[in-house]
């Protein structure tokens, strides 16, 4: 079991390493920085200055492996337009993106799961029906699509929720939460239901088809046979055979959720690390850009690294030692 | 009618089981009527698709949609169980009968513990506590032949052999003692040199409690050596039914005959084996008359047009018009004692 997770371990350091790889690159192909930082008008002996200072004239393997331990202990460089160190940008923005993610994904998990259990176990009853109806549109709409409707019904006609922002946040040490103030958790709203919409129909509807898939087993068959009541093999048997499956692919999904905000948190002006990169875009702003780009990665490996850890928590075929006999 | 006990523990009649699916309605079981008396085992032969699990599916209830039972009775120890509602005779199942299936390596559920699937079956059927539970469960493990119960109860189905992991199934198929025991080919899946174990601890185990039950299977070895009667059975009806020395060393109904002749023999003459031409019908094609009737060398014409319904000839029932003719002078007169 350790050495799976060992091994667990090692996959995401070489993940994480060919994303810092292309972070590094784009350094490199993205614009000149000792351009970008001086301006038109430095003179030459600037630019040397700076190139130098800068590292630039170094072997590039050196460069990439300063780079790597600089990004390591959370030193990205100084944003090329904000002037600022990169870390504290994204320190700044990171609990807004994280409380908008987190709340998306337990959303999504919660209701997904619920509904996913409630169509297979209702398979055949109207209320099903139409809540698969439903998640079938929810998988084909886009998301901003979602977010501009919601705007629509619910800050522009209905006038309860606010269209845009995190409302007021409170100071906890440097983490700001909007979780403890009515606009905040009014804010929030819509933003959630944005950015878990999608992924709460991609699990119901996996929760849902793998569920009926373990229904058809022969255990659940020999659980029948055996007097248990049906609840108890709906939620105590078949759904736990059934998560193994969609805590794969979930976990998966709440790296994109992660990803997705951009989306969302552009629809709400939502000061996340999302919006951030939109800007840091639109001014090539490298050093802001490729500190995302390995936060993003930095989020998918942690994740899978979670799930792998669930997984064995869950599957004691793993926990064995012998992955191979887990099917 | 049949020669048993005053009550049977099982008694099924006329039990017709129907799958209605898009071209129509299949015809699995076709009125089988056939009884198993106190501590006695039946065995039931046929080929695949003969309507043999889906009996044993119907007795406990369990026909998956879109199959329904559509007619007959099956009733348990003279009470009507076939209509009783869902949570009824769901409270019969594992109490009452029991069922075995043909793969022990997907019979458990490979995410709880032996003990939790046995704990959580004995308080289904009783008021035990977790510990008395616990401590019938380790029991139940050292009948059905686990070493060391006590530190292998605590094992994930994973962790055991195949044969091994047959006698947690039988344990927890007994758990709640019940009357009637159902195994659905339990040793298809097995090693051969488990097969004859498993077997003889069913056997065993059934005797020393008085259970009765029922023996699915295609092996020929295992019936002769395994029941007290056996039940033949072609496109879902029973063709022959009888004590298992008569039928299997001196069958009736022409396709008993030539499913006997099918079993190599070791003793005597190597001779070549019979074979019976043809296949069974599919459902959706069962002749009218005797379902036998296109492969039966003896078809005359009444076969072809009206159902031989069972009629005893001594210790046995047999559906076939041969045995219907009060002078003929046919193979199954002479037998008759």
């Amino acid at each position: 079991m350790l050495a799976y997770i060992l091994r667990s371990l090692m996959q995401g350091i070489v993940v994480m390493l060919a994303v810092a790889f292309i972070a590094f690159s784009m350094f490199r192909f993205v614009g000149d920085p000792v351009v970008n930082m001086l301006g038109q008008e430095a003179t030459l002996q600037d630019r040397a200055e700076l190139t130098e200072r800068l590292g630039l004239n170094d072997p590039v393997p050196l460069q990439f492996a300063r780079f790597v331990a600089d990004a390591a202990q959370g030193d990205f460089g100084i944003s090329y337009r904000q002037g600022r160190k990169v870390s504290s940008l994204i320190l700044e923005r990171l609990p807004a993106t994280v409380e908008l993610a987190v709340l998306s994904a337990i959303f999504a998990f919660v209701v997904g799961i619920a509904l996913g259990v409630y169509a297979a176990i209702r398979r055949d009853g109207w209320i099903a029906n139409l809540v698969m109806a439903l998640s079938l549109i929810g998988v084909s709409l886009p998301t901003f699509l979602i977010g501009i409707g919601l705007i629509y019904i619910f800050a522009v006609e209905l006038r309860w929720l606010p269209s845009f922002g995190r409302g007021d946040t409170v100071a906890i040490g440097w983490w700001t939460t909007g979780l403890l103030t009515t606009s905040g958790l009014k804010s929030l709203v819509m933003p959630v239901l944005t950015l878990g919409f999608l992924q709460l129909t991609l699990i119901m509807r996996l929760v849902r088809s793998e569920m009926l898939e373990v229904m058809r087993t022969d255990f659940i068959r020999f659980a029948r046979a055996r007097g248990i009541p049906e609840r108890r093999i709906e939620f105590r048997h078949a759904l736990r055979n059934t998560l193994i499956p969609v805590i794969t692919i979930a976990g998966v999904q709440l790296g994109g959720v992660v990803a997705f905000a951009i989306v969302t948190e552009t629809v709400f002006q939502w000061p996340g690390l999302g919006a951030l990169f939109v800007n840091a875009v639109q001014f090539v702003d490298v050093p802001v850009m490729s500190a995302y780009l390995l936060f993003v990665a930095f989020v998918f490996v942690l994740t899978s690294l979670l799930v792998d850890l669930v997984y064995v928590a869950l599957d004691p075929r793993l926990r064995s030692g012998n992955p191979a006999m887990a099917k | 009618m049949s020669s048993e006990e005053a009550v049977p523990v099982v008694s099924v009649r006329d039990l017709t089981v129907e799958f209605v699916t898009r071209r129509g309605t299949l015809r699995a079981l076709d009125r089988v009527s056939f009884d198993v008396g106190r501590g006695e085992v039946l065995g039931v032969v046929g080929e695949s698709g003969a309507g043999k699990s889906v009996t044993g599916a119907a007795i406990i209830g369990l026909i998956d949609p879109p199959g329904r039972i559509a007619g007959g009775q099956v009733l348990l120890s003279g009470e009507r169980i076939d209509n009783l509602p869902p949570d009824q005779i769901r409270k019969l199942r594992g109490k009452r009968i029991g069922m075995i299936f043909q793969d022990p390596l997907t019979s458990l559920n490979p995410l709880f513990r032996i003990s939790e699937q046995l704990i959580e079956t004995i308080r289904v059927h009783s008021d035990l506590d977790a510990a008395q539970a616990r401590a019938r469960a380790i029991a139940l493990l050292d009948e059905v032949g686990i070493p060391a119960p006590e530190r292998r109860i605590d094992s994930y189905p994973h962790e055991f052999s195949g044969g091994m992991r047959q006698r947690v199934v039988i344990a927890l198929a007994l758990c709640a003692e019940p009357d009637f025991i159902i195994a659905d080919e339990p040793t298809t899946a097995l090693d051969v040199s488990v097969q004859a174990q498993i077997i003889a601890l069913i056997k065993t185990l059934c005797r020393e409690r008085g259970t009765s039950f029922m023996l699915v299977t295609h092996d020929m070895g295992v019936i002769a050596e395994t029941v007290d009667r056996v039940a033949v059975m072609y496109a879902g009806r029973v063709a022959e039914i009888g004590p298992v020395r008569d039928v299997v060393k001196q069958p009736l109904h022409p396709y008993a005959q030539g499913l006997m002749g099918a079993i190599p023999s070791l003793e005597g003459q190597a001779q070549r084996l019979v074979q019976i031409p043809g296949s069974m019908p599919r459902l959706s094609a069962i002749p009218p008359g005797c379902a036998f009737n296109p492969r039966c060398a003896q078809a005359f014409a009444r076969c072809h047009v009206e159902r031989p319904e069972l009629i005893a000839v001594g210790d046995r029932r047999v559906a076939c018009h041969l045995y219907d003719q009060p002078s003929s002078g046919s193979a199954g007169a002479e037998i008759v004692s």
